[in-house]
């Protein structure tokens, strides 16, 4: 059978020593970072994105952020629970219950039924992700301009519907983004566009000083201004492992939210979050004590958990297929790659099978990595807890000057951070979120060629997009995402929904 | 007329400029037609968007007539608490139903800024980025994070030292020992 060839040759690449050591390094690193507190997964993937530049084959550097962005979601989890401060949305559900779990001296339980439900819930996810993706890609190679065009479309506009905020200005951060994309040459005619002379800039702006500075500089500034109460649990991490009652109740919620997650992470734009939400929501509903939420219920910690694991492994399957990033984390993986070379799409997995492969396997080995790991570090990760802030963010500084530095050698990329670093505080400061932008950012060019393409093959008749089925649904499905999106009572369920603290 | 809320106007006005721009530098190249775009075609479309963008949205600060809370993060929240998903899960649920209050994203998120960190951020990077090529890996990475320690107030000087010679070896430690990046340590000035 394919599937099993695919696998078996995934598993002779990702089993080699040196990348399983990658793997593990990156699950640690992620882990570390991500337990940081105030620091999300995607902050940590963005700062921990040059250590990967010198490596000579892609399938290292990619298989070490994988490991890097699973572990800093379950160090993200470590916070929520502990500190009551989650390092993303996704986290923020984990929080509710968690961190009521650790004040009854119950973190130790909350912290491995975490790790349990994600470790099921991504065995699973990347079982769905390697049946998926090669169908997928195969169709996908059928698109033509036009189709590829409307894809983009409709994974920018899927990223506000899913996302939190004002729709208006995430919009404009979109265009913002797409825009700021456009710095550099033009690919059609190396007409250099917005250089201002700079010769610095024919190249574009670099993807690391934009990922950094929006999700690294911005966060810090940030953080600085409104200094957090933590209120550190005193407890001590005791008992890890959950009681047959407490293994019995996560079982349900478990199962359940993989089947959610798995759906929901191939959306674009921000499944994981919504597969968290939604796992609560069915959990409290179906729970035989209800009462028991928000007060420590374990399924309110293994369900979302699970969830947000399971669509953490599928989002990979737009990225992979269609080389379209469903998240902030997936766009940094989708820069990494054309910074190793690679722009992924629908023929990366013919041309390069060893790399998707290689990663696919990967997923499963981070995640038994991941438990293998956390359980016994638990008390390690507690400590990074008490790193205090004052050492923390200059730390993080040096590290995002050095790192974006080290890209070519080119001090103009660390100016670059600054300008957008502070820039992009303000913008977030004024309630926008800093994702769309990353988003529109990398996947504006992209939007340009085919746009600009799918025109002249159909001789400028633009009717080419609404002609095409495959780009006539996609788009369909944007403009009614949109209309979702600012239907006013969607909008105000929305708005509750993601009451996250971004 | 008082805004709803200043956060809205400023992130309006800063789209409303940025598309200004962008429109303006579009028309520097060549524009093309729909059939053969040329290189100024989508950034003047695009600007233009924005700029479009950006007035609706200090408009809408001025005559939103929607209840909704709109601008994004909650502010200290916390966890947050999504009410419909957690029916009753307490306090700032509720608040947040409200029209904006004091639990709402701060409606003028520009009024209080503190100036000292965004100033010591940006000055520890931008010394960074003008010396590193001159100082070397080492005292540019002393010299960003002694600025950015000036961040906060209050912290002894002392300590500042001490957290940035241990984070500067830090630094040589994961860059230059374990991932073997080829940087200078001493820079041009300094004949490295």
């Amino acid at each position: 059978m394919d599937l099993l060839d695919n696998l078996a040759l995934g598993f002779s690449e990702a089993l080699a020593w040196h990348n399983v050591l990658f793997c593990l390094l990156g699950v640690v690193l992620g882990t570390a970072v991500g337990a940081l507190p105030g620091i999300g997964p995607t902050a940590s993937i963005a700062l921990l994105l040059p250590l990967t530049f010198g490596f000579d084959d892609p399938v290292s550097a990619i298989i070490m952020l994988a490991g890097i962005y699973y572990g800093a979601q379950y160090g993200g989890s470590t916070t929520a629970i502990l500190l009551n401060i989650p390092g993303e949305s996704s986290s923020a559900v984990t929080a509710i219950d968690g961190h009521p779990m650790a004040r009854q001296g119950r973190a130790g339980v909350a912290l491995a039924a975490a790790a349990l439900g994600s470790f099921f819930a991504g065995c699973v996810g990347t079982l769905v992700l390697a049946a998926a993706a090669a169908p997928l890609a195969r169709a996908a190679l059928t698109f033509g301009s036009a189709d590829m065009f409307s894809i983009v479309v409709l994974g920018l506009v899927a990223s506000i519907a899913l996302a939190s905020g004002s729709t208006l200005k995430a919009l404009a951060m979109i265009v913002l983004g797409i825009l700021l994309g456009m710095i550099g040459q033009d690919t059609f005619t190396a007409v250099p566009r917005f250089t201002f002379g700079l010769r610095e800039l024919w190249d574009g702006l670099s993807f690391v000083s934009v990922a950094v500075a929006i999700f690294g500089i911005a966060e810090i500034l940030r953080n600085l201004h409104d200094p957090r109460t933590r209120t550190r649990v005193a407890a001590e991490v005791t008992t890890l492992w959950p009681t047959r009652a407490d293994r019995r109740r996560m079982i349900g919620p478990v199962l359940r939210a993989t089947g959610l997650g798995s759906v929901l992470g191939v959306l674009p734009g921000g499944g994981h979050v919504l597969a968290a939400y939604g796992s609560y929501a069915v959990e409290k509903r179906v729970s035989r004590h209800p009462e028991e939420f928000g007060h420590g219920a374990i399924e309110g910690v293994a369900g979302p958990e699970a969830a947000n694991n399971a669509a953490a492994q599928t989002s990979f399957v737009p990225l992979l297929a269609l080389g379209l990033p469903a998240h902030p984390v997936m766009a940094l993986l989708l820069g990494a790659l054309i910074i190793q070379g690679i722009q992924p799409g629908p023929g990366v997995m013919q041309a390069q099978p060893e790399l998707v492969w290689g990663l696919i396997a990967s997923m499963w080995i981070g995640n038994v990595l991941l438990v293998v790991l956390n359980l016994p570090l638990i008390r390690v990760w507690v400590r990074l807890l008490d790193v205090p802030y004052s050492i923390l963010f200059p730390a993080i500084i040096a590290f995002a000057c050095i790192g974006t530095y080290a890209i070519d050698q080119n001090p103009f990329h660390v100016l670059v951070m600054a300008v957008l670093g502070v820039g992009g505080f303000v913008l977030v400061r004024c309630g926008c979120e800093p994702a769309p932008l990353l988003l529109g950012f990398v996947l504006g060019p992209l939007l340009e060629e085919h746009l600009r393409r799918a025109l002249i093959l159909s001789k400028g008749d633009p009717s080419v997009f609404l002609t095409r089925p495959v780009s006539a649904v996609l788009l369909g499905l944007a403009a009614l995402a949109l209309v979702v999106t600012v239907l006013p009572v969607i909008r105000r369920k929305r708005d509750r929904v993601f009451t996250e603290e971004g | 007329m008082r805004p709803r809320s200043t956060g809205d106007v400023v992130a309006g006005l800063i789209f409303l400029a940025l598309g200004v721009a962008f429109a303006v530098g579009s028309l520097g190249y060549e524009l093309g037609e729909l059939l053969d775009m040329g290189p100024g075609y989508l950034p003047l479309v695009l600007g233009l968007a924005l700029a479009a963008l950006g007035l609706a949205c200090v408009v809408k600060a001025y005559v939103a007539p929607d209840p909704v809370p709109d601008a994004g993060p909650a502010g200290p929240g916390g966890q947050g608490a999504p009410s419909v998903v957690v029916p009753g899960d307490g306090a700032p649920a509720g608040a947040r139903d409200a029209v904006p209050s004091d639990d709402a994203p701060d409606p003028r998120p520009l009024a209080g800024l503190e100036w000292r960190p965004v100033l010591a951020i940006a000055a520890a990077i931008v010394f960074f980025a003008l010396t590193i090529d001159g100082l070397g890996l080492i005292l540019a990475t002393f010299g960003a994070v002694l600025l950015s320690s000036l961040a906060r107030g209050g912290v002894p000087w002392l300590r500042v030292v001490i957290t940035s010679v241990a984070l500067t070896a830090l630094c040589w430690v994961v860059f230059v020992l374990a991932l073997q990046l080829r940087l200078s340590l001493f820079g041009d000035w300094l004949g490295g």
